[in-house]
């Protein structure tokens, strides 16, 4: 095994750029003749724009041209489109128009209402300001429960009552039944909390129309730009795919923030072409807070029914899901098929029901964001198991374990749709009680009360569906494309290999995974291949990274391209050594014929695939490279006990992580350091989320935290030196056996910390503390208990 | 940002003439409200005047009980001065936590104090300590210095040079700071001094004050108990989404009893 193949901690290659500054993100990109572009956008959370008057702005220095919502739809082109329908109870979901400039409303704050282009940010700035909106202000919905109250400010008028859509899964007849045995009930009202991304680059963009080519160019943040290309090119600009470039270079972060496509792509590429010069667009923060798809925002009821020993009967739940005023690229999957169809969790729960109330309000679309409903689902299953286990007087662990899925019944088919594959839930609770030391809390408990500290262990025993996904299942709920994945492996005549991937890094290290797949597999050394992603005119097709979905998809998809290159490179060995294709064999870079000690190397196959000077051209065509497509069989399952310990100071409600401990099985692990990397920055969005992150709408629905002066990003010292190890099932239907590991931290630890933050309180009489759990927060249930 | 003129300064009386002479000038120490309101299109001055090149405004000098730091040093060199640290480690132990190592390595105390933002620290430090500011006119008492919110007594155009602070006996600055910005929601500093005991709370009302009602409880006894259940009184403190008023006069309490419990 060549020294940086599976299962090594190679440093990545792609660091060396980033950390000396010279990556290459979409705003260091200058085009010749660039000019720049601000958009005005809507102060009101609702609002009818009475008009738009741009003729002042236009004389202003430097203005090269001002496009209104009026401009756009007098060309007949399409609104941003959704990728996911889904069918509610009542029919399919109301999809209301989403145009990418308002056109006679504005339904958020950050709203786009026109695009001021000119030779220079500041003078784009400038003019933007002299745009004069008229907007007659109308009252607003900006928060779930004031949507769904009687007599609300409507988001749209197809959509009465501001529903979207009211989904169900299960049979709740049946669920009733179920709990018309329970020999206990707990319920638990849980509230999802709003969450703004804060990608560490903001977005951007550059569009660029080529008059000689009649080509059009789009650099964007994206963590998939063929998706880009495809939904702006097929349903929103109408042009077609060969004249439509979209490349996605460096990526500062995503977290699911950029899978969506967003209106400032659209419009720049069509100005592009109208002022024949490149436009460039790249959001301040403040920006980036009001157009940015935000995450989470669910309020939830649920009722766990349970018989004497705590064996669960039945699971019902509840759930408003907040779309925000439109919706966004996968916004309707989240609370659905992402979210509901885990309610299972790591359980035998026989009978399930889940009700979800989409809903629109006057505030930024929400969609996925790193975990994608099923932090949301985590968050459901553990806190009411946890709250259960407390109830009935029966250690958490100890209930867990009475309800676990056994090793031994996979696949297993769970009562809302999902066959978990494979797993060991047993082994990892086990593994992350013994690092976070579970037997000595008693005594840690007991000392910290001596100092006058409140101290709390919580457990999350996750689960997560991930490599999205079986293109066929995801269709029968709706997905309006299947979501294969494309690699192409091109040997160089050298024996020096790229490989072309349709997933994108935007910060995973997909360069060095991949890269010692390739390495492991041919036998080269791993500076001998590059990895190329982001760009549609040099990857035959990619549906990105999203979803866990890189390695135990995109990965796949490279194993198989792998396969055949082998394949065919082993067809050029026979033909070297004159021997029969069914006696080569192939293993460190060597090409062997069995029983004999004849062999040639990679390199000498790859050189005779391409410049042969005695090839069998009849039979065997010259060149090795190769492209697979892979869509997998079923999602992988990821799954783990996080264990989290805190200490409380009872004086100010302030919240100490004392410990956290983290057990995974993410199948087979390619390069361990990346995955605990990943790990940790999964656990650090999810501490976040518990007790720091807090989106506040006002009652206007203005942004209260609109900025990092309120909205509390977690930082290094916010959090403790995380205990992480892994344990390996490896996934039975891929050809790699991973499962995928971007986004078990932020999907466990909201519960962990949570569940330690009520164990911790639970001595003063607190019985509810909702996210993020602030000092304020705390020192007010404290003084009400 | 709008457009403005950009001036330097050779001399403390260079940057006041320029400054008046400007139609709408400002000045700037570390830029660290300034520059943020500009980009921010919040500000449209005429002209910035940058003091940062004048050296005789920067330095720190120990001498004879007395703590004097230049209105354009750091925060950065108060928190590493092993001088102050020697003869008032409450005041490099408060300019050690104030924003992060950027904000510390360019914002200065002339400029915090000049701006008087509310929830800053260095106004409960100069107030606590008794500390006596000194502008190119005169000489201001740190009591009567801060007026209101980012209100101070400086006059149109008055330059703050240095600020002058007499070492206590012993003092301790405890901050719960906001989680998102890492202002002070409440910061107490606490000095027992030849001239009484001094309790200055910043962050929780609309500008720096004095806590008269403990500072007269540790007059008699200078340990923690002697706050025993006292807080401030919420009305008219500060109330925002972070922290409520009742939950700012909690704090004062709390944060003013672990001060006196710090200074031993």
């Amino acid at each position: 095994m060549p020294k940086d193949g599976i299962g090594a901690s190679v440093k990545r290659k792609e660091d060396y750029r980033f950390i000396t500054g010279q990556g290459a993100y979409t705003d260091d990109i200058d085009r010749p003749g660039q000019t720049f572009a601000v958009f005005v956008r809507s102060p009101h959370a609702h609002a009818r724009i009475a008009s738009v008057d741009t003729a002042a702005a236009a004389a202003m220095p430097g203005v090269v041209k001002i496009l209104t919502g009026a401009d756009y739809a007098a060309e007949g082109l399409g609104g941003l489109p959704c990728g996911w329908q889904v069918t509610g109870k009542d029919g399919p979901m109301v999809e209301p128009a989403h145009p990418p400039l308002a056109v006679d409303r504005v339904r958020h704050v950050g709203d786009q209402v026109a695009v001021v282009i000119a030779n220079s940010a500041a003078e784009a700035r400038d003019a933007a300001e002299a745009v004069a909106v008229a907007y007659e202000a109308l009252p607003a919905a900006a928060s779930i429960e004031a949507a769904l109250a009687g007599g609300a400010a409507q988001v749209h008028d197809e959509a009465p009552g501001n529903l979207c859509y009211d989904w169900e899964i299960g049979d709740k007849a049946d669920v009733d039944a179920a709990f018309a045995d329970a020999h206990h009930v707990t319920r638990v009202e849980l509230v999802n909390n709003r969450l703004v991304p804060n990608a560490m680059e903001p977005r951007a963009a550059v569009a660029e129309y080529d008059r000689a080519t009649r080509e059009y160019t789009l650099y964007t943040t994206s963590q998939n730009p063929h998706v880009i290309r495809l939904l702006m090119g097929a349903f929103v600009l109408q042009l077609p795919e060969h004249r439509l470039r979209v490349v996605a270079p460096d990526v500062g972060g995503g977290f699911g923030s950029k899978i969506f496509h967003y209106a400032e792509e659209a419009i720049l590429t069509w100005a592009s072409s109208k002022v024949a010069r490149p436009i460039k667009w790249t959001a301040e923060r403040a920006e980036s807070f009001v157009t940015d798809a935000h995450g989470r925002d669910h309020v939830t009821v649920a009722e766990l029914a349970m018989d004497r020993d705590g064996r669960f009967l039945g699971l019902k739940v509840d759930t408003k899901a907040n779309m925000g005023a439109y919706l966004s690229t996968f916004a309707p999957c989240v609370p659905t098929y992402l979210y509901a169809t885990l309610l299972a969790g790591q359980y035998t729960t026989p009978k399930i029901w889940c009700g979800v109330q989409a809903v629109f309000t006057h505030t930024v679309p929400v969609d996925a964001y790193r975990g994608a409903g099923r932090p949301e689902a985590t968050f459901v299953v553990e806190r009411i198991v946890e709250t259960a286990a407390r109830e009935m007087g029966i250690d958490p662990a100890e209930l867990r374990r009475r309800n676990f899925v056994p090793s031994d019944a996979f696949p297993y088919q769970t009562p809302v749709a999902l066959v978990y594959d494979s797993g060991n839930y047993e082994g990892t609770l086990a593994a992350a009680l013994a690092a976070a030391d579970y037997n000595g809390f008693a005594a840690r408990r007991a000392e910290a009360e001596s100092r006058g500290k409140l101290r709390g262990i919580g457990l999350s025993a996750y689960i997560e569906a991930c490599g999205i996904a079986p293109s066929a299942v995801v269709g029968s709920l709706g997905a309006r494309a299947g979501l294969y994945e494309c690699g192409e492996v091109r040997v160089h005549p050298t024996g020096s290999v790229t490989f072309f991937t349709g997933t994108h890094s935007h910060g995973q290290g997909h360069e060095t995974t991949f890269a010692q797949i390739i390495a492991e597999r041919l036998g080269v050394d791993i500076d001998a291949v590059e990895v190329v992603h982001g760009d549609t005119s040099k990857i035959p097709f990619g549906m990105g990274t999203y979803g866990s979905r890189s390695l135990a998809v995109g990965g796949s998809a490279l194993s198989r391209a792998l396969d055949k290159v082998e394949t065919k490179a082993k067809r050029i060995a026979a033909h070297l050594m004159e021997a029969a294709e069914g006696d080569i064999e192939f293993a460190d870079g060597q090409f062997t014929v069995a029983g004999t000690d004849k062999s040639v190397g990679f390199g000498d196959v790859a050189l005779t695939a391409y410049v042969p000077h005695n090839y069998p051209i009849e039979e065997l065509e010259p060149g090795l490279d190769e492209t697979a497509f892979y869509d997998p069989a079923n999602f992988t399952f990821p799954a783990g006990c996080h264990v989290c310990e805190v200490e409380i100071d009872p004086e100010t409600g302030a919240v100490e992580i004392a410990s956290f401990a983290a057990s995974d099985d993410f199948g087979n692990v390619i390069n361990p350091m990346i995955v605990e990397g990943q790990v940790h920055g999964g656990i650090v969005q999810g501490v976040g989320q518990a007790l720091l992150e807090g989106c506040v709408y006002d009652s206007e629905g203005q942004l209260a935290t609109g900025s990092y002066m309120d909205y509390t990003m977690p930082r290094a010292d916010d959090v403790p030196s995380f205990s992480v190890s892994t344990e390996t099932t490896p996934c039975p239907h891929n050809p790699l056996g991973v499962k995928g590991c971007g986004e078990a931290g932020a999907i466990a630890a909201p519960a962990a910390v949570m569940n330690a933050v009520h164990h911790a309180l639970s001595s003063r009489g607190v019985s509810r503390i909702d996210m993020p759990a602030t000092p304020a927060r705390i020192w007010q249930a404290l003084n009400a208990a | 940002m709008h457009d403005f003129t950009y001036r330097t300064a050779s001399s403390v009386a260079d940057a006041a003439a320029k400054v008046a002479a400007g139609e709408d000038a400002v000045l700037m120490a570390g830029g660290m409200t300034l520059l943020p309101t500009l980009k921010q299109r919040l500000a449209q001055p005429s002209d910035v005047v940058d003091l940062g090149g004048i050296d005789s405004l920067r330095g720190i000098q120990v001498s004879g009980g007395t703590v004097t730091v230049g209105a354009m040093t750091v925060h950065d060199a108060v928190a590493n001065s092993s001088e102050v640290a020697a003869a008032i480690p409450a005041l490099a132990a408060l300019a050690g936590h104030i924003g992060d190592p950027q904000v510390r390595n360019r914002g200065t105390i002339g400029g915090s104090i000049s701006n008087n933002d509310p929830a800053a620290d260095y106004p409960a430090g100069l107030v606590g300590l008794g500390a006596t500011v000194c502008t190119d006119r005169r000489e201001i008492a740190a009591d009567d210095f801060f007026t209101g919110m980012f209100e101070t007594a400086l006059a149109d155009g008055e330059i703050v040079t240095s600020v002058r602070f007499p070492a206590p006996e012993a003092a301790a600055y405890m901050k719960f700071p906001n989680p998102a910005s890492r202002y002070a929601i409440v910061g107490v500093l606490v000095a027992r001094t030849a001239g009484g005991v001094r309790v200055a709370v910043t962050g929780a009302a609309s500008c720096v004050y004095r806590e008269t009602a403990m500072e007269a409880a540790l007059e008699g006894n200078f340990s923690p108990s002697a706050l025993d259940g006292m807080t401030a009184s919420a009305d008219d403190l500060n109330e925002d989404i972070h922290a409520s008023a009742e939950y700012r006069a909690h704090l004062v309490g709390v944060m003013a009893r672990r001060a006196v419990a710090a200074c031993g």
